[in-house]
C-alpha cells in the first residue's frame, strides 16, 4: 500500500522541481551572473549594440559538463508596459483602426540568448512552464473575459509586431561556455531599446531539465542633450512649451533682422 | 566616409537627416514668401511623409508657425497695417477653439484615430482649397488672355452678419460689427491650429475679407498677429498635455523657413499673380492626393502597437 504512494510522491516532486529533488544526490549546481555595471547609458545616435553578461555555474558535475549536458539561457526582459494593439480594416475603401485590445505588463523588449538551438536544450513543455522564449512571453489582455478568438489573434499580432520591430529576439549560440563553468551571454539591444529597468535572468539546464535560475536588474538610460530635452519635456511640459515659443519668436525676430527687406 | 548629417529628434525619438529638414523648411518658407501664406499646411503633411508621427508633426508645425508669423506680424506692426483690437477679439475665440482642439486631439489619440482624422482634415481642406484656387486662377489666366482686367468684386453693403447683436467698434478696420462672428472665426482657426498644426491664414484671410468686410490692407497683418498668439498658445498646451512638440525639429524648420521666405518673396514679386496661384493650387492638390493615397492603400501590416497611457 505504502510503496506505490511513496513512488507517486517522488515522481510528483521530480516533475515539480524538474529533477532537482531526485534522491539524495540532489545536484547543487548554482548559477550566477555578474553585470559589470547596473546602468547602461546609450547615446542618442545609438544604433543597436550587444550587451555582454558573464556568468558562472558552480559545483558542476565534470562528467556531465564534458558531455555538454549543461545549457544556459539568458533573457533580458524590458520594463513592463501597457500596450494597445490596433487592427486596421477597410472602411469605405480606407484603412482605418477599427479594433483594439489592451494588454497589461507587456515586456517592452525581450532578448533571449541560448547555448544551442532551443529544441536541443529542453522540450516545449518546459519552456512553457518557465514562460521562457518569445513564444511563451506572458501576454495578458487587460480584459481577460473577451472573445478568446480575438484575444488569440491580437496576442499573435502583438508578438509578431514585437519580433518585426526587433524588440523580441532569440539568438541560439548567444551563450558560450568559456571554460567548464564560466559562460558569456551576448544579448542584442535593438536601436529602439526601451529605457527603464530591465531584468536579466539566467536559466541553467542539466541534460534537458531545469535546475536553477538567477536574476539581476539593469537600468538602461539614454544619455546626452537629447535625453535631457526629452526628460524636461515630459517633466515640465509648461516650461518646455514656453521655451519652444520663445525659441520660435527669437528665430522669427532674428530672421527679420538678417533678411529684412523693408 | 560620408559626413554625418543625421540628427536625433528627442521627442519624435528618431534620427533624421538635418539637411532634408532644413531644405524642407526652406522650400516651404520659399513658397510661403512667394505666395504670402503661412506654410503650416504644407509643413505638417511633409513631416508625415517623412515618417514623423502625425501627433508630433502637428504640434511641431504649430511651433514652427510662430516664427514665420512673428516676423511677418512685426513688419505689419511697424507699417501700422494691423488692427490690434480686432486681433485680440479673434484671439479670445482662438484660445477657446485651441483648448477645445487640444482636448479632441488627446481624445482621438487615445482612441487611435488621430492619424486618420488629421489625414482626413488635410485631404478635405487642401483638396477643396486647392481645387477652388485652381479654378479661380485658371479663370484669371483666361481673362488675362482675353485682355480684360480683373473684375473687382463689389461686396454687398450688409449681410446677415451685420445684424447680429453685441456690436463693437474697430477703428483701424473702420468696422462696427458684432463680436459673435469674430469670436466664432477665431475659435474655428484655433481649433484647426491645434488639430492640424496650421496657422489658419488660408481660412482667416478670406473669412475676414468676405464675411466681415475688413479692409484688405489690415487683413494680413491682423491675421498674422492673431496666428502668432494662437500658435504660441497651442504650442504651450500641446507641450503640457501631450508632450508632442519637438523643439529640435521645429528649430530646423524655422531656420530653413525664415531664410527661404525672404527669397520666395523676392521671386514672388517678379511673377504673375494668377500663374503663381495656379502653381500653388497644383502643389496643394498634389499634397492632398498623396495623403488620400496613403489612406486607401493596404498598409504593410494591419496591426500596430501603441504603448503608454490608456
Amino acid at each position: 500500500m505504502m510503496a506505490p504512494l511513496a513512488a507517486a510522491i517522488m515522481l510528483f516532486l521530480g516533475a515539480a522541481l524538474a529533477g532537482s529533488a531526485f534522491g539524495q544526490e540532489a545536484p547543487s549546481e548554482d548559477i550566477q551572473i555578474g553585470l559589470s555595471t547596473d546602468r547602461v547609458s546609450i547615446t542618442s545616435d545609438f544604433a543597436g549594440a550587444n550587451l555582454t553578461i558573464f556568468g558562472a555555474v558552480d559545483d558542476i558535475d565534470p562528467l556531465i559538463s564534458r558531455q555538454g549536458g549543461y545549457d544556459v539561457i539568458v533573457v533580458l526582459e524590458g520594463p513592463p508596459r501597457t500596450t494597445v494593439v490596433r487592427k486596421k480594416t477597410r472602411v469605405l475603401g480606407m484603412w482605418i483602426n477599427t479594433h483594439s485590445l489592451v494588454f497589461r505588463d507587456v515586456p517592452a523588449s525581450y532578448s533571449v540568448a541560448l547555448t544551442r538551438q532551443p529544441q536541443d536544450i529542453t522540450d516545449t513543455a518546459n519552456y512553457e512552464r518557465l514562460a521562457l522564449r518569445v513564444e511563451n512571453v506572458r501576454l495578458q489582455p487587460l480584459d481577460a473575459d473577451g472573445n478568446p478568438q480575438t484575444i488569440q489573434e491580437f496576442t499573435a499580432a502583438l508578438r509578431a509586431r514585437k519580433l518585426a520591430a526587433g524588440l523580441y529576439v532569440e539568438r541560439p549560440g548567444g551563450v558560450q561556455f568559456l571554460s567548464r563553468s564560466l559562460f558569456r551571454a551576448t544579448l542584442q539591444l535593438a536601436p529602439n531599446v526601451p529605457v527603464g529597468t530591465h531584468r536579466a535572468r539566467a536559466f541553467l539546464f542539466r541534460n534537458g531539465t531545469f535546475v536553477r535560475e538567477t536574476s539581476a536588474a539593469l537600468t538602461i538610460r539614454k544619455a546626452g542633450i537629447e535625453q535631457r530635452i526629452f526628460e524636461f519635456a515630459h517633466q515640465n511640459g509648461l516650461l518646455y512649451g514656453l521655451g519652444a515659443v520663445f525659441v520660435a519668436i527669437l528665430t522669427g525676430w532674428v530672421g527679420r533682422l538678417v533678411f529684412r527687406r523693408d | 566616409m560620408v559626413s554625418r548629417v543625421g540628427i536625433y529628434l528627442p521627442i519624435a525619438e528618431i534620427s533624421v537627416n538635418m539637411v532634408v529638414l532644413l531644405a524642407m523648411g526652406g522650400a516651404v518658407g520659399f513658397l510661403s514668401g512667394m505666395f504670402g501664406v503661412g506654410g503650416g499646411f504644407l509643413i505638417t503633411p511633409l513631416l508625415i511623409f517623412y515618417n514623423i508621427p502625425p501627433a508630433i508633426a502637428v504640434a511641431t508645425g504649430a511651433n514652427q508657425v510662430i516664427a514665420s508669423s512673428f516676423s511677418g506680424a512685426l513688419a505689419h506692426f511697424k507699417r501700422g497695417s494691423l488692427d490690434v483690437k480686432l486681433g485680440l477679439v479673434l484671439l479670445a475665440g482662438g484660445v477657446v477653439g485651441s483648448s477645445l482642439g487640444i482636448y479632441v486631439f488627446a481624445y482621438l489619440r487615445r482612441l487611435g484615430q488621430l492619424d486618420l482624422i488629421v489625414s482626413l482634415l488635410y485631404v478635405a481642406f487642401l483638396g477643396s482649397i486647392g481645387g477652388l484656387m485652381l479654378i479661380e486662377s485658371v479663370r484669371a489666366i483666361r481673362r488675362a488672355k482675353r485682355g480684360q482686367g480683373a473684375t473687382l468684386r463689389r461686396p454687398g453693403q450688409h449681410n446677415w452678419i451685420h445684424r447680429l447683436p453685441l456690436k463693437m467698434r474697430f477703428r483701424a478696420s473702420k468696422l462696427f460689427v458684432s463680436v459673435i462672428p469674430i469670436v466664432g472665426i477665431g475659435a474655428i482657426i484655433g481649433f484647426l491650429a491645434s488639430i492640424m498644426g496650421v496657422g489658419g491664414g488660408f481660412i482667416m484671410v478670406p473669412a475676414l475679407i468676405y464675411l466681415l468686410k475688413v479692409p484688405t490692407n489690415v487683413v494680413i497683418g491682423t491675421s498674422l498677429f492673431q496666428i502668432v498668439f494662437v500658435a504660441a498658445f497651442t504650442t504651450v498646451i500641446h507641450s503640457t498635455a501631450n508632450q508632442t512638440v519637438d523643439i529640435v525639429l521645429a528649430f530646423l524648420l524655422m531656420v530653413g523657413g525664415v531664410a527661404g521666405a525672404q527669397y520666395g518673396a523676392r521671386v514672388g514679386q517678379r511673377l504673375r499673380g494668377e500663374q503663381l496661384r495656379a502653381l500653388l493650387a497644383l502643389l496643394v492638390l498634389a499634397v492632398a492626393l498623396r495623403l488620400a493615397f496613403d489612406l486607401f492603400v493596404r498598409p504593410a501590416s494591419l496591426y500596430s502597437l501603441a504603448t503608454g497611457g490608456v
